[in-house]
């Protein structure tokens, strides 16, 4: 093929813009499906206990065409983390990307990690808790709890180098263990899907 | 039934539960699969277009409760996948969890899967390939084929695949590299990151490359990403430490026989733009007995580091420190030189300036300096030629200059385009393949329906493989949000697509015919476990099979 192609306005605008970023017009189609209650509130994963997420029943297929289904369907519980002993539970709260926020019970010695898959929340965890991606990555909301962690080590440190939206009180799930001291611990899980960025499509 | 046999029916299993699961049971085999004549596919779906998927719209956790169940529905998107590295498993895991009644036909040129995460991950980085977890619980599905040794382009085109299709994702990475374009590249004794990186890892094109690592003390690599911080490592690493990896055997009998020294990895602008990571550059620092050398690094740096953003800070914490490793007791050593660009690549002359043998022997480089008004502090200061030239003695270049993504063989019979200049297939920045021929006024303003690319062929061969996931999310994404607002896709009017459907089983045939032996899930899981207890003789992870008839043989299709 020769020639240059000509890119379609809207594009090449957003190419050439220095700041112009694109981003997905999803949030709102999945805001439409979402099947999790947005209210916070205590929940103990290892007790059997009566339904567990409320489904909201607005799925997509309500206003698609009819071939194209999707579902939402309470997800389902599993137990790969002991349960705390009584009287020794921890509090961590998850504040999704759309602002929902989770708070578990957990035990000493849960990685942030552990707690979010057990729980489907949005955490890839891609190395297998190995601390090498980034893709556990947590903002911790308050700076006096991030203070009373451990530091990140160097390699912590060098995969937080690679997150996006890296903030202050950045920190990796898997690498982030529970303790009495951080009980009532509050993160924030940030986007896994990446704005694009202009510079993205730069050719050297 | 057992509980794995259990869990692999379950149409999209959480990896941990399986995980879990092995622990507690040796692997048996997928039982769902039991129909293995050439090329047929366990996948019930494929056989109708007509078949009613029930799939829950999030991975089924086994160790707890149980299923869910979705209604029926007539027709199903079925997609196919070109290339089964990280950006076409990801972006089949995203989709799988969202549609439910999406089928993915993921085709692989080569009878093995994973592309960069088994032939360019180093191998002494193997908790990056942890990610072959999730890519196992996307392929433990039936909503899912893998269909290995089949070469989009060449054993199947893609015309002939477009009928049976909804959509077709373009995921087949960067499978060339990018030239220096100055005299003696083609020397003997130059090889380009690509060749050598392929041939440590076993890539059954690289297998017989032979790179001359006895030809002398000197390896030259040129660029400055973290492919060429790999290709050094490799030089200088201890072989206890790599021969316990997957690294091909050829490969540890080649560096055992290594002369090499010294490595210099040269950059054509300063250590603010080097894109290689601190933690490739620490890994470096701390090899016993291998030193650091770098004269320019302290005057292309601030007198303060501390003011420059916490990403070149760290980076620069590290190269100032250099390594412990003392002259004396150093027995290799590895060198950053900056601001040097590639000037012509020479072999050895004798006193009259004749040449003496092909083989390289020195490369020049012209110095460069910061292009005026630019600042030097700035990761995209750009640099222009100085006069002044110096040469490096070399027994060996490798060019690390980056990967380059080609056209696929066919791509215009589907009116997708190929940008040569950013090697991509142009895209609208989510994934959606764009053609100026399908310009303003056409109301897709630009989409080709139903056409898709993600990974290193739509955004150029840089991103580590985290990039790439969340690439493959964005792609998987808009095709989500294309399906659900019923708009075209291949073969159709606005959602009134005549595709057959049939996907893999409406082309099979033709690749049967030619007498090319596909690979499924099933197969490549016997490879696998092969190469694992090969390995284990060894005292390796994994022993890899190079040759592809040795693959199929272990796949019991030879
Ligand atoms: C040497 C090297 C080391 C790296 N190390 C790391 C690391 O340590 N950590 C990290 O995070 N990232 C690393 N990366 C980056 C990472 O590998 C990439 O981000 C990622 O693999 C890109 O994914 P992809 O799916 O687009 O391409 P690929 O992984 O290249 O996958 C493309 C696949 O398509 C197949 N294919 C090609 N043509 C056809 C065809 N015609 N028909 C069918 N199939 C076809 C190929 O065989 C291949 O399997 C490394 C990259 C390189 C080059
Ligand atoms: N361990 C890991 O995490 C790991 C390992 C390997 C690869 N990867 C990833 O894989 C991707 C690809 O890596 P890569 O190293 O191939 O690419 P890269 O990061 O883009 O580096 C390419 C290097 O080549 C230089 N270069 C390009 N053209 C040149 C020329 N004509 N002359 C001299 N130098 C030239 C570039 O310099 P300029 O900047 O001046 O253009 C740059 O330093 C990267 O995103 C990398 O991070 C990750
Ligand atoms: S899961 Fe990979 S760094 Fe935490």
């Amino acid at each position: 093929m020769s020639g240059r192609l000509q890119w379609p306005n809207a594009l090449s605008r957003a190419l050439k813009s220095e700041q112009g970023t694109l981003t997905t017009p999803l949030s709102l189609h999945r805001r439409a499906f979402s099947s999790r209650t947005s209210s916070s509130r205590v929940q103990t994963p290892w007790r059997p206990q009566e339904p567990q997420w409320r489904t909201t029943n607005i799925t997509l297929q309500s206003f698609a065409r009819n071939r194209r289904k999707f579902s939402s369907t309470p997800i389902p519980r599993h137990n790969h983390l002991d349960p705390p002993k009584p009287g020794e539970e921890r509090h961590v709260t998850f504040i999704t990307k759309e602002g929902e926020s989770f708070t578990f019970d957990v035990a000493d010695g849960d990685n942030l990690l552990d707690i979010a898959q057990e729980n489907d929340l949005e955490m890839e965890g891609a190395c297998g808790g190995s601390c090498a991606c980034s893709t556990c990555h947590v903002i911790v909301e308050s700076e006096d709890m991030y203070n009373k962690m451990e530091e990140p080590d160097d390699d912590e440190n060098d995969m937080l180098d690679l997150a996006f939206g890296l903030q202050e009180t950045s920190r990796l799930g898997c690498q982030v263990k529970m303790s009495k001291e951080l009980d009532g611990l509050v993160v924030r899980l940030p986007s896994m899907t990446r704005n694009l960025q202009a510079s993205d499509f730069d050719s050297k | 039934m057992n509980a794995i046999a259990h869990a692999r029916r379950a149409p999209y299993v959480c990896a941990s539960c399986i995980r879990r699961l092995h622990h507690a049971a040796p692997r048996t085999a997928r039982t769902y699969t039991s129909n293995k004549t050439n090329g047929s596919f366990p996948v019930a779906a494929a056989r109708s277009p007509r078949f009613a998927l029930k799939a829950p719209a999030r991975a089924v956790h086994l160790l707890r409760n149980g299923y869910s169940t979705a209604s029926e529905k007539p027709k199903p998107l079925r997609l196919a996948i070109i290339g089964s590295g990280p950006a076409g498993f990801y972006t089949a895991h995203r989709l799988m969890k969202q549609v439910q009644d999406v089928v993915v036909d993921m085709y692989e040129k080569l009878p093995v899967p994973y592309g960069l995460v088994r032939f360019g991950v180093a191998p002494d980085h193997p908790e990056v390939k942890n990610c072959q977890d999730t890519f196992e619980e996307v392929a433990a599905s039936p909503r899912f084929n893998y269909i290995g040794n089949v070469e989009i382009g060449k054993t199947l085109a893609l015309a002939d695949m477009k009928p049976h299709y909804d959509a077709i994702l373009f995921a087949y990475g960067a499978s060339e590299d990018r030239k220096l374009g100055i005299p003696g590249e083609d020397l003997p004794g130059v090889y380009s990151a690509r060749e050598f990186v392929g041939w440590y890892n076993g890539h059954p094109q690289f297998a017989h490359l032979k790179p001359e690592l006895d030809s002398g003390e000197r390896a030259v690599v040129i660029g400055h990403g973290n492919v060429a911080l790999d290709v050094a490592r490799i030089l200088v690493a201890p072989l206890a430490q790599l021969r316990k990896t997957d690294i091909a055997e050829h490969a540890v009998a080649a560096l055992a026989r290594s002369k090499i020294k010294r490595v210099e990895v040269v950059g054509r602008r300063g250590p603010l733009q080097a894109s290689y990571t601190v933690k490739e550059a620490r890994e470096l620092m701390q090899f016993q007995k291998v030193g650091f050398k770098s004269t320019s690094l302290r005057n292309l740096y601030p007198e303060n580091t501390k003011t420059l953003p916490r990403v070149q800070q760290r980076l620069a914490d590290v190269l100032l420190k250099g390594s412990t490793v003392s002259k004396q007791e150093h027995k290799k050593r590895w060198e950053l030189s900056f601001m040097k660009s590639p000037h012509a690549i020479h072999v050895k002359k004798n006193r009259l300036n004749e040449p003496i043998g092909d083989h390289v022997h020195s490369i020049e480089f012209q110095k460069t300096r910061f292009v005026p008004g630019a600042d030097p502090l700035s990761k995209d200061a750009r640099v222009e030629l100085d006069d002044e030239i110096v040469t490096s003695e070399a027994s060996i270049v490798f060019r690390s200059i980056g990967y380059k993504s080609t056209p696929l063989p066919g791509l215009s019979d589907l009116g997708v385009p190929f940008d040569q200049k950013l090697g991509i297939i142009p895209n609208d920045a989510h994934g959606r393949i764009i053609s100026p021929s399908e310009g303003p006024g056409n109301l897709s303003a630009g989409h080709l329906p139903g056409l898709y690319a993600v990974g290193w062929v739509k955004r150029g061969p840089t991103g580590v493989i985290v990039s790439t996931m969340m690439d493959a999310f964005t792609t998987a994404d808009v095709i989500v949000e294309d399906w659900s607002a019923s708009s075209p896709f291949l073969n159709g009017e606005k959602g009134r697509s005549t595709s057959t459907g049939l996907g893999w089983d409406g082309v099979k045939d033709n690749v049967l015919a030619q007498g090319v032996k596909p690979v499924d899930w099933e197969a490549w899981k016997r490879i696998d476990k092969a190469e694992r207890e090969r390995g284990k003789e060894k005292g390796k992870v994994r022993l890899k099979f190079v040759d592809e008839e040795e693959m199929k043989a272990a796949a019991g299709l030879a």
